[in-house]
């Protein structure tokens, strides 16, 4: 299994690979709680990237809607908390089979009827905009004026309920970037994450070759969802709020995509790498928003960031810093 | 792994009242390389689209060892053994020329380390084993028509569909090609149906060859009787004989 996931990384990828899991080991340790929290975004953004990244930059299916799946993971698992005290570590489960089915709703109407590029992207948005209409008329989960958990600060870690310290949410996130991370890995090194390249390179040939487009198609949407709404049951209990506009706004659903396309469409670190580079940036613009009134600087900053990296690195960051470190793998994949 | 038959009665398409094929019938043997000539827009490309399963044929049928490929989906086609290339080629151009032909070999091979040592033999069977770690998309049209066939011929078939394989390559390209072709069908007893313009590959390796002309098949029999054949002299052959 290790062995599958390092698989052809060189020595200098395992070198880097593995400082910087170090420094992600330890930050906590050496960070303030303002630090941590920007540390901690960044993480989740790095999930919900490499989440989105299974069908865009994997497979070549555009998603504009993935907030839909952030948003239905946090109301699952937390209206099933709040209402019946079930706990997220199993709440997460409906959670992640309504997304999922969600995903299939939209694969199998845009598949069947060969809904592709814009028009399916397109789809994505009008699902996106339809749940959230829904949730906003949805009172048991209190309607467009938000569904709230309970915030107990524990001084004690409850992983089961997802209460506990700044410490604990950090880790969480780790753990879920580096898991989206393995999963990836291990996909794209598989049958299926073949059949997803070649179907994103082309359709027709990958059809002519024998590959299932269909299907191949559906797992992409299906599995990315499911990741997706995972990143939103941390959601839930990381901010202990949700609403309709915030958490199913294309806002989210773009913000979340500009981390992969920054750092590099289809490769494993670029997700991460973009939202690195994105989150903390936002949060430095934020307090900058906040002193000088500069209202809407960070949507014009990002705008900038995607202008120059499609200008100059069309590739994303990834591919040109591995390039410069030498950790190009030898088949130039871009993966 | 042994060739298929392939059977082809009375298939008819239209597109929007232009009739691409009108009645086609023809038969490749089982083990046998036939040849598919005929000038440009004769319909030779939309035979391959209708075998392939891209496009339902109007009427007609289409049986592989008396099996019917009626209704069944291109990738479902391939599975039952039917290879195709693309006229207009269409590699994978952001992947390595050698994931490309792994893609292809998973269509058999049981995992990815049996899909790569089926590629690197066939990339070598192609000469482009010294390019298999660039990008398909930095590739020459001459290989990148090589490249066509061995993803083809890495999914196993029984029946391969060539469409104008040699197109643009240099003359000892052209016999290059015929060798590799001659040598897949002598040792594997692939079935081959080719489209090609370049006369030189066509008398080389087929059998037997089916002339189609504004979707009809005009003629139907060896190289030697086809090529004297007064219709096709006069449809097709004719400037390119003389010259
Ligand atoms: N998908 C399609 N839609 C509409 N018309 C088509 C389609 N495919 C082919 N045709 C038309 O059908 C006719 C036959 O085309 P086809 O591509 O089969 O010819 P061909 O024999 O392969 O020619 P060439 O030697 O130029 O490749 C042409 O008139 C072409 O314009
Ligand atoms: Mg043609």
């Amino acid at each position: 299994m290790i062995g599958r996931l390092l698989g052809e990384a060189g020595t200098r990828a395992r070198i880097a690979l593995g400082l910087a899991a170090l420094v992600l080991l330890a930050a906590p340790a050496m960070v303030d709680d303002y630090l941590l929290t920007v540390l901690t975004q960044s993480l989740f953004f790095a999930y919900l990237g490499q989440s989105w990244n299974v069908m865009m930059g994997f497979a070549g299916l555009l998603s504009l809607g993935h907030a839909m799946f952030v948003g239905l993971g946090a109301y699952v698992a937390g209206a099933l908390f709040v209402h019946f005290g079930l706990p997220p570590v199993i709440g997460l489960f409906p959670a992640m089979a309504l997304a999922a089915l969600v995903g299939a709703a939209i694969g199998f109407l845009g598949f069947r009827f060969s809904i592709q590029g814009v028009y399916f992207a397109l789809l994505t948005i009008a699902f996106a905009e339809f749940i959230r209409i829904l949730f906003d008329h949805f009172t048991w989960v209190g309607g467009s004026s938000g569904l709230f958990i309970p915030v107990d600060n524990r001084t004690v870690n409850d992983l089961v309920h997802l209460r506990g310290t700044p410490e604990m949410f950090y880790y969480l996130a780790l753990g879920l970037s580096v898991a989206a991370l393995a999963l990836s890995r291990l996909l794209l090194a598989g049958r299926l994450g073949h059949r997803w390249l070649a179907i994103r390179e082309d359709q027709e040939a990958a059809q002519a070759l024998g590959i299932d487009v269909f299907r191949a198609k559906m797992a992409a949407v299906v599995l990315s969802a499911a990741m997706t709404s995972l990143g939103g049951v941390f959601y839930a209990f990381y901010f202990n709020n949700m609403f309709p506009e915030q958490i199913f706004n294309i806002n989210l659903s773009i913000e979340l995509l500009l981390g992969p396309i920054i750092g590099g469409l289809g490769t494993l670190i670029g997700p991460i790498l973009g939202a690195f580079v994105l989150t903390p940036l936002s949060e430095l613009l934020s307090a900058l928003t906040e002193r000088h009134a500069l209202i809407g600087i960070k949507h014009f900053v990002y705008g900038l960031c995607v202008v120059l990296i499609v200008v100059f690195l069309p590739g994303g960051l990834w591919p040109w810093i591995a390039r410069r470190l030498g950790l190009d793998r030898p088949p130039g994949d871009g993966t | 792994m042994s060739g298929a038959r392939l059977e082809v009665r009375d298939l008819s398409k239209s597109f929007r009242g232009l009739k691409a094929v009108r009645n086609a019938s023809f038969e490749v043997p089982a083990g046998e390389i036939v040849g598919l000539i005929g000038p440009n827009g004769a319909g030779k490309t939309t035979i391959f689209n209708l075998i392939a399963g891209v496009m339902a044929a109007d009427s007609g049928t289409v049986t592989l060892d008396g099996h019917s490929l009626a209704g069944l989906r291109p990738d479902q086609v391939c599975r039952a053994g039917v290879g195709r290339t693309f006229q207009i080629v269409k590699p994978f151009a952001g992947l390595s020329v050698q994931r490309n032909v792994v893609i292809a070999a998973l269509n058999l091979a049981p995992d990815i380390d049996a899909a790569e040592r089926r590629a690197v033999e066939i990339l070598d069977r192609l000469g482009l084993k010294p390019k298999r770690h660039q990008l398909a998309g930095a590739l020459t049209l001459p290989e990148r028509k090589r490249l066509e066939v061995a993803r083809a011929l890495a999914t196993g078939p029984r029946l391969l569909l060539l469409d104008e394989v040699m197109a643009g390559l240099r003359p000892t390209e052209v016999d290059v090609m015929v060798g590799v072709f001659k040598e897949l069908n002598a040792s594997l007893g692939i079935t081959i149906l080719l489209i090609e313009h370049v006369m030189r590959a066509v008398m080389a390796l087929s059998r037997h060859i089916v002339v189609l002309h504004h979707g009809e098949i005009i003629a139907d029999g060896t190289p030697e009787a086809v090529t004297r054949h007064p219709k096709v002299l006069e449809s097709y052959l004719g400037e390119e004989a003389l010259g």
